[in-house]
């Protein structure tokens, strides 16, 4: 369209020049331009035209397609231009955005979401091992993620440190998992165990303290009784036994030494050859000695019996104190028994010592007997063979020849008598001997059977009285440990006992501390309570009364308050009236007198209103100085302005050269407006054209209402409104001070009338 | 201000006619003096002034708004 246009007007323009338009000059140009023949020279005209349109077009293309600006600026002014762009060069490249701060930021944020993901990686692996653990893969699952785990540990922790992540491989911690349950289950049957336990000793009815202290000092003291009575006892039964046995040690000891004596003695008669009054002594004292021996052995005797009867009584003692199961009393039954073995191996051992020298005696006794029967058989030979001699044997001088040889003829006879008595003897004697060695044997082995008896007997005494020591001390060992264990439950037990007393102490404490405290601040409110009521009731009366005379006194105050007010409001009243007045001396194209020093009075009088010095002070310091103008100047005013502005309405920022003031001047010349034309009540967009503006603004300073009109006038663009600016300076000036002084006149009058009090 | 406006075509026009008339002087007198007393110089001259007389009218009255900027250009 811009080419048909410009087409047009060129072709236009060389009409107008060598057409039939207003030659200016048109033969010259006409010439120049119509070198050739006239069809021709159309012809050639229009190929020029379209060269000219062509190159002009494809120049502008060619120019955009190197500068983009351009191509915008082009698209911008001319309207399809745009379209013929894209069709021509392709679409426009994307305007190079500044986006390397963009740029910079994508990046860091990818790093962090990177590192982010990185610490989430570790995190989430070790939550895929948490998770894998219960199922128990394999290490080489957990392997290449602890290697990763490694090399992000720092991270790992920082996340990982509110969570739990064991950091053992796989199959340790499910070992490890494994393990402690089983110890835990173990744990606890045996706490169960212990918890039935203690739960069966509340099911067992505990008898009472006391009762079981009295029972156990009951059965402690029947025991004593028993031990004290058992012991005597055996103590009563041991030191008789020990003595009867001790007697009859001695009384054998006697015998033995009787009997010692006897063979002695009897072995001294035997072979001692002495005078017959010292043998009768002798056989006396042999006689003594035997009576003595029998007598002793009887005591002895009898004493081994009597001992032995003791003895007896001590065993049955000792297996009744055995039988009443004392523990205590164990000790001395031992001593005791030791005590009765000992004494009964010393008994016997007497015993047979005795019976040894009783044989012994025996053997001598008869061989004493056998050399008595030899000597009274040689006595009896004697006798038959030399009846006479008989007599004395101290008679033996008196003997014949015949006498003494048939003495010595008797006593060879004798002789191989007694050699064939003693050839024979021998025989005899082996026979004898063979015999008795046989006897003896025999009696030996019988004497060596009894020994070997009593022996054993004795040897398994005893064994079975050691074996009973060494019971009687384990036992005594056990009862100790049994007392020390006793001893520790009995420690343990005490010492829960006093947890748990003391727990219940404090809990029971606690809650009558809590009921006493409970209490005591219940009794304190409603103390609190009764005071509050008797104070507040108290205060009431007193307010009241203090209130009333406030009351009254501020009554009094008011008063004296408003008739201060009624004069500060009349004075105030009449500084504004005096405002007023001043701006009233405005004369026709003077400004006003300066209106300061009535403001000045205004301040004085009303020093303490705020109101009135804060509107005072709102008045412009330009009215205060020089005053300022009435609306009559102003209106007048308007009318030059008003030229002026209609004269230069074409001028602003954009078009202010001088063809355009020539131009606004000649619209100003040709342009007719309303001289006065009503203002909407709203302005539209065709409305702020300057003229129209002008009109409004004269129509509304007609009316009076110069707000408007400075409103009007504030529309203005361009020149126009820098040729105002003077006359709307001073309206808003005049309407700054007009307002502020209906202000303060209105405020003065209510506040007088607020002072006026209706009677 | 509004006898600005006033005032400024005075300067104007009279600062235009001093230069219209300077330059027909010196249009006159190189005219007379170089160029054969031809009529182009004085044309010249005063078609000088006038121009110049034009461009400080309208510099005087543009005055108010003339934006004294700098380019910036793009890095």
């Amino acid at each position: 369209m811009l080419r048909v246009c410009l087409k047009g007007a060129n072709s236009a323009a060389r009409k107008c020049l060598c057409g039939n338009g207003v030659p200016l000059h048109p033969l010259q140009q006409c010439r120049s331009y119509t070198s050739g023949g006239s069809g021709s020279s159309a012809g050639k005209i229009v190929a020029a035209s379209v060269f000219t349109v062509g190159g002009g077009v494809g120049g502008t293309i060619l120019y955009a397609n190197w500068d983009p600006k351009f191509r915008a600026n082009v698209e911008k002014s001319i309207p399809y231009s745009d379209q013929l762009f894209g069709l021509a060069l392709g679409p426009a490249a994307p305007p190079p955005v500044i986006n390397k701060p963009r740029k910079v930021e994508p990046v860091q944020i990818s790093s962090m979401s990177e590192v982010w993901k990185d610490s989430k990686h570790p995190k989430a692996k070790e939550v895929e091992k948490k998770a894998e653990q219960p199922d128990a893969e394999g290490p080489p699952a957990p392997a290449p993620q602890e290697t990763l785990e490694e090399a992000s540990a720092q991270v790992a922790q920082i996340l990982s440190a509110i969570g739990e992540v064991p950091s053992v491989p796989a199959p340790g911690t499910h070992e490890a998992e494994a393990v402690p349950p089983p110890a835990a289950l173990k744990g606890v049957p045996a706490a169960a165990a212990k918890c039935t336990e203690c739960e069966h000793e509340p099911a067992v009815k505990e008898r009472p303290e006391g009762e079981v202290a009295a029972r156990l000092a009951e059965q402690d003291k029947a025991e004593q009784d028993l031990l004290t009575s058992l012991s005597s006892n055996l103590e009563d039964a041991l030191g008789s036994t020990a003595k009867v046995t001790l007697q009859a040690i001695g009384a054998q000891e006697a015998a033995l030494q009787a009997i010692a004596q006897h063979t002695r003695q009897l072995r001294e008669a035997m072979e001692a050859e002495a005078p017959p009054d010292k043998k009768s002594t002798q056989w006396r004292v042999l006689e003594d000695a035997l009576s003595e021996r029998s007598r002793s052995v009887d005591e002895a005797g009898a004493a081994v019996l009597k001992a032995k009867a003791e003895l007896d009584k001590l065993r049955g003692v000792i297996d009744g104190a055995k039988h009443l199961k004392i523990a205590a009393a164990r000790p001395s039954i031992l001593a005791a028994e030791e005590n009765l073995h000992s004494m009964v191996v010393d008994l016997d051992s007497v015993v047979t010592r005795v019976q040894t020298a009783q044989s012994e005696a025996k053997i001598v006794s008869q061989y004493s007997e056998l050399v008595n029967e030899a000597k009274a058989q040689f006595q009896k030979e004697l006798n038959s063979i030399t009846p006479e001699i008989q007599a004395n044997w101290k008679g033996l001088r008196k003997l014949t020849q015949d006498d003494l040889n048939s003495l010595i003829a008797h006593a060879h006879r004798r002789i191989d008598q007694l050699n064939r008595e003693l050839a024979e003897q021998r025989v005899r004697e082996q026979i004898h001997i063979d015999s008795a060695l046989e006897q003896q044997k025999l009696e030996d082995k019988k004497a060596l059977e009894v020994a070997i008896s009593t022996a054993l007997e004795h040897n398994r005494e005893q064994m079975r009285l050691e074996q009973e020591k060494k019971v009687e001390e384990t036992r005594e060992v056990m009862e100790a440990e049994m007392r020390t264990q006793l001893r520790r439950q009995a420690a343990a037990h005490t010492d829960h006992l006093r947890d748990v007393l003391k727990v219940q102490e404090q809990e029971l404490r606690s809650e009558a501390e809590e009921i006493l405290n409970s209490s005591l601040m219940e009794k304190e409110t409603e103390y609190r309570r009764l005071t509050q009521d008797q104070l507040d009731s108290f205060t009431l009366d007193m307010s009241a009364a203090y209130a009333r005379l406030k009351g009254m006194e501020e009554a009094i105050d008011s008063h004296v308050i408003a008739e201060e007010e009624a004069r500060k409001a009349h004075q105030l009243w009449l500084s504004v009236e005096a405002l007023n007045y001043t701006l009233k001396t405005a004369a026709l194209n003077d400004p006003t007198e300066p209106l300061e020093g009535a403001v000045q009075a205004i301040k004085e009088s009303c020093a303490e209103d705020e109101f009135a010095q804060a509107l005072a002070t709102a008045l412009p310091s330009e009215s205060l100085s020089r005053g300022v103008y009435s609306e009559a100047s102003l209106r007048a005013r308007f009318y030059a302005i008003r030229q002026l502005a209609r004269r230069v309405a074409l001028i602003d920022e954009t078009r202010n050269s001088l063809y355009q003031y020539f131009l606004s001047y000649l619209q100003a010349m040709l342009l007719f407006e309303k001289a006065q034309e009503a203002p909407p009540a709203k302005l539209s967009a065709e409305d702020l054209d300057t003229f129209k503006l002008l009109s409004y603004a004269a129509y509304s300073l007609e009316h009076g209402d110069l707000e408007l009109a400075a409103k009007l006038v504030n529309q203005l663009k361009g020149e126009s409104r820098r040729v105002a600016q003077d006359w709307l300076k001073e309206a808003r000036l005049t309407l700054e001070t007009k307002q502020v002084v209906s202000l303060l006149s209105a405020y003065a009058n209510a506040v007088g009338l607020g002072t006026t009090m209706a009677p | 201000m509004a006898n600005e406006h006033g005032q400024k075509w005075d300067r104007c026009l009279a600062d235009s006619a001093v230069k219209i008339a300077t330059g027909l002087g010196v249009g006159i007198v190189f005219s007379v003096l170089f160029f054969k007393r031809r009529t182009w110089p004085v044309a010249f001259g005063s078609g000088v002034g006038l121009g110049m007389g034009y461009s400080n009218c309208q510099q005087d009255f543009r005055s108010p708004y003339q934006l004294h900027g700098h380019r910036v250009k793009e890095p």
